[in-house]
Parts: structure tokens; C-alpha cells; sequence
């Protein structure tokens, strides 16, 4: 292999400005392709956490009421009404909550008690959503303490946490009372702390309380509305609430099918990355395997008089086969660093108001690792066709001319 | 002397099966010993590079035996022709041929690089010596560009001996040089002729070259006009 090696690199250095031309051309399309998953997966690591930053990505809920037809099968009625669907708890939840977390793929179960409630501050009041939580569970499931933009992180008796636009609306602080009303009840809280959610809307309804003040407020003591689930992998959410269902008579529903149009967006995003990494590919291929086809023909002297000093066919193929790779291993490596400097440029250059990057890139390891091993094996089926063609000259020909 | 190649009834055609089908060597019979010194002459267009690369197992002849070293070539075998070409034989071009991305010692250690054998050490020493042998100890580190065509050419000489083939077969060595330097590389390819003693098959068209070997093969049309041991010398 070693003489292999040592022609096809000479090869390439001989023919210099030809191949610097092919490494950069390999260099930039690896570059694209790179900074364009990082950017993809960026912007979708970032769409996702926005999205369910204060989502389970699995949540457990009481089944929907339903009116119950009463009138022999065969009788067709013009129209059902639907029933209202009152505030109600899971069945046996405190026997499921167990039964879900032995799941493989669950990181961790924590009960919810919600429910609508409006907010009174004086003269203002907005209309709001109670979530009475076990704050260290739920923690757990949406990383709410990352969130924390003011005051502590606590829920304890007869304190809230709310969105940073509600304490806006309300004209509130950290510290300062507010009064919630429920159909059922009503009762005065303490600020303890300031989330942002990442949602606007959210931000302006969301109200964490300690989830036994929040039983009661609602009028289901000892209930829970929902169990929240958090997974290891959040695009194997369908099939792990498919799993649950099985647990019990329960409504399970995935973050997918919550945001369906989320996720085609996500998915129509990964397909056009997918599809200019296969395009880049492409042209790439077809840049190396046209140098190296005139790089043949260039050097047809020289392959017939390594024939006819003792290289054999195979060795000849070996050496352009080594060719492609090697300006599919150089380029991609310059392409790696390149990236890297683009990723710096669009973190440094792309910035919201406060200065701060739009969105966190990162270039993954793997992403390098996987896009240098591609670029290679890409450069070594392209010279292919060229090495077929050097491995078949006749000699005596090749010296004749 | 010992037989080193045996040819029987050669033939080679070019453009078999189409209308332009013409046949340039018509049943070559040719014994070579072990240390021979031969010419091989004739017109131009007679047959002489076609039947040196048919001995070089460059090309297949379309009838007839080839026997090296008293062992038939089957010219289907890809890989014992490229092995017999790497064991028994070397090859010097008119045209130098050197590979230009090599310095002048590579080119010479080539074959054995091509063989996997190790590169340094003794075969090192061994390239420099030959490279000493042809008066270019002092350009073994320079590029064939930067060397003249009669020193090329002795480059060449030395890549043909560096694995100590039984044949070196020489296309026109002086063709392109001038008289005093053809002199020179004649007289190289002597002196191995004898300290190595490496048999030479060397096509000219310089007659007073012919005139200093030991034997003349002439081929006129396709066919051995004229075999003799040259009484001259």
C-alpha cells in the first residue's frame, strides 16, 4: 500500500493548482453542508425548546366524557350534543404514576392538578391557568428552575409563581399579593418568583402553585388532571404514548400530536437538509471525478511505465481510488474548519437586540466525524470510474503516445 | 550461454476482424541467450517496437509461444505478465520516461517500491550505487526536469537494472541524443552488459551502434531478415 499511497499523493501534488482547485471546491461544499446542520439543528433544538419549553412531551389525561346512546343501535340520530367536560381527576393516579416511570424511555412522571382561574390585582384581573405542581417532580419533566427570571425558586404554602408578562399586566412583583378566583373558591397568594416560559401567551396565563392548594381551588381534592412524562427521546413520543395507552383507561396524548404542525415544519426542515446534503454530495463527486478522469488522461505516460516496470492493474486502481479519498479527506477537513469559522461569523454577526445570538449553533463532533467519513468514502467511489480507466490502459500504448 | 527467451512463430495482427485488418510480424522465430548483447535493426515500420513489447509482455502476440527462462507466458494471466515483467525484465525508452513527480533516486528505487520492498537501507545504497555507476552520483536528489537528456537517460539505464532483470529490453536508448552522448550510454549499457551480466535486446537505427553488438537481428516487413553473430567485432 505504501506505493500506492506515495503516487497518489505525488499525483496530487504534481498536478497542484488542479488540486487545490477540487480540495477547496470539496472544502466549501463539506463547509455548507456542515454549517447548514448545525444552523438546522440549531434552529430546531432552539423551535422545540420554545415550543415545549413548558410542555410535557407526554401528557396523561382523564378520558373525555361521553353522552351514551341509549336508543336501539340501529336508530340514527340527526344530531348528538356533546357533553360538557367538567373538571376531573385520573383514575387511580397514584397507582399509575409508578406503572409509567418503569418504562425504559420515561425520565420522569410528576402530577398536575390544572385548571382556569382568573387572577385579581386590585383593579386588574386576567384570566389564568392554575398548575399545582410538586415543584421538585415538575422540575424535572420542563426544567422550570432554568426559567426562573426573578425571585426564588419555591413554592411554598400560600406562595405562586407566575409569567413574566402576567406580573406585567398585573403590575406585580416578586413578593407582592394577588388574589385567584375559581368557580369553587378563592384565596390570596404571595409572589415568590418570576418564569419565563418562552411564550408569550404562555407567560401571560401560566400561575405555578403547590398542587394541594390547587386540588382544592379547583374542587377535586386529592385529584390530578394529568400526569406530565418527560422522555429520553422526544421524537419517539408517538410510539412511547402508544405503549401507555395500554395502562389504563386514560387519554395519552404525545407532544406530536399536540403540535402536529410543528412538527411537519421540523420534518420539512430535516428533509431539505437532507436533500442538499445529497445535492452537495453530488456535485462533489462529480468535481472529483472529473479531475481525476484528465488527471488519467494527463497522466497515461506515466501509468504505462509503472505497467511496464511491474505495477500491476490493481495497484494502479489503488492509487487513483487513494486520490479520491484523499482530497475527500483533506477537503473535508478544511471543509470542518471552515464551518467552524462560519458558525463563528453567524454567532457573532446575527444577533438579537441585546447582542446576544438569535439561537445557539453548535457543530457536534459526530456531525464533523460523520461528514469527514462521508466526504472520503464519497471521494473514493468517485475516482471509481478513473481508476477503472488507469487500471485498463495498455501500456504499450500508453508509452507510444 | 543458457536460453533466456524462445520465440515461436509469432504473428500480430492490429484491427482483427475489420477491413483494415493488417498482420506487421509474420511467424517470428528467435532464440535469446543468458548475457546476450544483440541489435535489433530494420526500417521503420518493420516490426521492431512491436516485437520488443511483445518480448516486454507489453502486448499480446495474436499467434505463436513465448517461452522466458524456459517457462511458457500465457498473455490471458494479468498478474503472472506483471510479475514476470517485474522479475525478469527492464525497459528503457527513447523518450527517458521518467515519472517527473520523482527525484532520479525514487524513479531508480520505483520497481522496488512498486514490489514492497523496503525503501531504505541496502536498497538505498544499492540505488545510489547505480546512480554512481551512470556518473549522476551527485543528481540522485534532482527532479528529471532539471536534468539534461543524456543524463535522463542513464536514470532510465538505472531503474532498468535496479532489480537485476535477466533482459533489458532498449527502444531506440540513443535515438534522441547526440553522438557523444549515445556514445557514453552504449558504452553504460556494456559495461552492465558484462559487470551484471544482463542480457540486452537493444532496437536501433544507428548502424554503427548495431556494428558494436554481438548480434544483429534485422526484421524487414514483419519478417527475420537477417540473424547473425557480428563478425565485425
Amino acid at each position: 500500500m505504501k506505493f500506492e499511497l506515495t503516487l497518489a499523493w505525488r499525483f496530487l501534488r504534481e498536478g497542484r493548482f488542479q488540486s487545490a482547485l477540487i480540495i477547496i471546491g470539496v472544502a466549501v461544499g463539506v463547509a455548507v453542508v456542515i454549517y447548514i446542520s448545525a444552523l438546522i439543528l440549531g434552529l430546531q433544538a432552539n423551535t422545540i425548546n420554545r415550543t415545549l419549553g413548558a410542555q410535557a412531551h407526554i401528557v396523561i389525561k382523564p378520558p373525555d366524557e361521553m353522552v351514551r346512546n341509549v336508543l336501539p343501535t340501529d336508530t340514527t340520530l340527526a344530531t348528538i350534543q356533546p357533553k360538557a367536560q367538567r373538571l376531573r381527576s385520573v383514575d387511580n393516579w397514584q397507582v399509575l404514576m409508578p406503572a409509567l416511570a418503569v418504562d425504559p424511555d420515561v425520565v420522569a412522571v410528576s402530577p398536575m392538578a390544572s385548571g382556569a382561574a382568573i387572577a385579581i390585582r386590585g383593579e386588574a384581573n386576567r384570566a389564568i391557568v392554575l398548575f399545582g405542581v410538586e415543584l421538585d417532580r415538575y422540575d424535572r419533566i420542563v426544567e422550570l428552575s432554568t426559567k426562573l427570571t426573578r425571585g426564588n425558586f419555591r413554592l411554598n404554602a400560600g406562595e405562586v409563581m407566575i409569567g413574566i408578562e402576567l406580573a406585567k399586566d398585573l403590575g406585580v412583583d416578586v413578593g407582592d399579593r394577588l388574589r385567584v378566583l375559581t368557580p369553587s373558591a378563592n384565596d390570596q397568594f404571595q409572589i415568590s418568583g418570576l418564569v419565563d416560559l418562552g411564550s408569550r401567551d404562555l407567560n401571560r396565563r401560566a400561575l405555578y402553585l403547590p398542587m394541594r392548594t390547587a386540588q382544592n381551588l379547583l374542587g377535586i381534592p386529592g385529584g390530578v388532571t394529568n400526569i406530565d412524562i418527560r422522555i429520553r427521546d422526544i421524537f419517539s413520543a408517538n410510539d412511547v404514548a402508544k405503549r401507555m395507552q395500554s395502562v389504563g383507561s386514560v387519554n395519552v396524548e404525545s407532544w406530536m400530536q399536540t403540535n402536529g404542525q410543528l412538527l411537519n415544519a421540523l420534518q420539512a426542515q430535516s428533509v431539505s437538509t437532507t436533500m442538499i446534503r445529497l445535492f452537495v454530495s453530488i456535485v462533489v463527486m462529480l468535481g472529483i471525478a472529473s479531475v481525476l478522469v484528465v488527471s488519467v488522461v494527463q497522466k497515461r505516460k506515466e501509468i504505462g511505465i509503472l505497467r511496464a516496470i511491474g505495477a500491476s492493474r490493481g495497484q494502479m486502481t489503488r492509487v487513483f481510488l487513494l486520490q479520491g479519498a484523499l482530497v475527500g479527506f483533506v477537503g473535508s477537513t478544511l471543509g470542518g474548519v471552515l464551518a467552524a469559522l462560519l458558525v463563528a461569523a453567524f454567532s457573532a454577526l446575527v444577533t438579537n437586540s441585546a447582542g446576544q445570538p438569535l439561537f445557539q449553533i453548535e457543530i457536534e463532533p459526530s456531525l464533523l466525524i460523520s461528514s469527514c467519513l462521508i466526504a472520503t468514502v464519497c471521494g473514493t467511489l468517485a475516482a471509481v470510474a478513473p481508476a477503472l480507466r488507469a487500471s485498463k490502459l495498455d501500456p504499450a500504448q500508453a508509452i507510444r503516445v | 550461454m543458457s536460453e533466456l527467451l524462445r520465440l515461436t512463430q509469432i504473428r500480430k495482427s492490429y484491427g482483427i476482424g475489420t477491413p483494415i485488418e493488417t498482420e506487421v510480424l509474420h511467424g517470428i522465430d528467435l532464440v535469446m541467450q543468458h548475457k546476450e548483447f544483440a541489435a535489433l535493426i530494420g526500417p521503420s515500420g518493420s516490426g521492431k517496437s512491436t516485437l520488443l513489447n511483445i518480448i516486454g509482455l507489453l502486448e499480446p502476440a495474436t499467434q505463436g509461444a513465448l517461452a522466458m527462462q524456459g517457462k511458457a507466458i500465457k498473455y490471458t494471466d494479468e498478474k503472472t505478465l506483471t510479475q514476470q515483467r517485474a522479475a525478469n525484465l527492464g525497459f528503457v525508452f527513447q523518450f527517458h520516461h521518467l515519472l517527473p513527480a520523482f527525484s532520479a533516486i525514487e524513479n531508480v528505487m520505483m520497481p522496488q517500491l512498486i514490489n514492497g520492498m523496503p525503501v531504505t537501507g541496502t536498497a538505498r545504497k544499492e540505488a545510489e550505487a547505480l546512480l554512481d555507476a551512470v556518473g549522476l552520483s551527485k543528481a540522485i536528489n534532482k527532479k528529471p526536469s532539471e536534468l539534461s537528456g543524456g543524463m535522463q537517460q542513464r536514470v532510465a539505464i538505472a531503474r532498468a537494472l535496479s532489480l537485476k532483470p535477466a533482459l533489458v529490453l532498449a527502444d531506440e536508448p540513443t535515438g534522441n541524443l547526440d553522438t557523444q552522448t549515445s556514445d557514453e550510454i552504449f558504452k553504460l549499457l556494456r559495461r552492465f552488459n558484462v559487470e551484471f551480466n544482463t542480457a540486452f535486446l537493444i532496437v536501433t537505427h544507428d548502424p554503427r551502434l548495431a556494428a558494436r553488438c554481438d548480434r544483429i537481428v534485422e526484421l524487414v516487413d514483419g519478417n527475420i531478415a537477417k540473424d547473425a553473430v557480428n563478425q565485425a567485432r
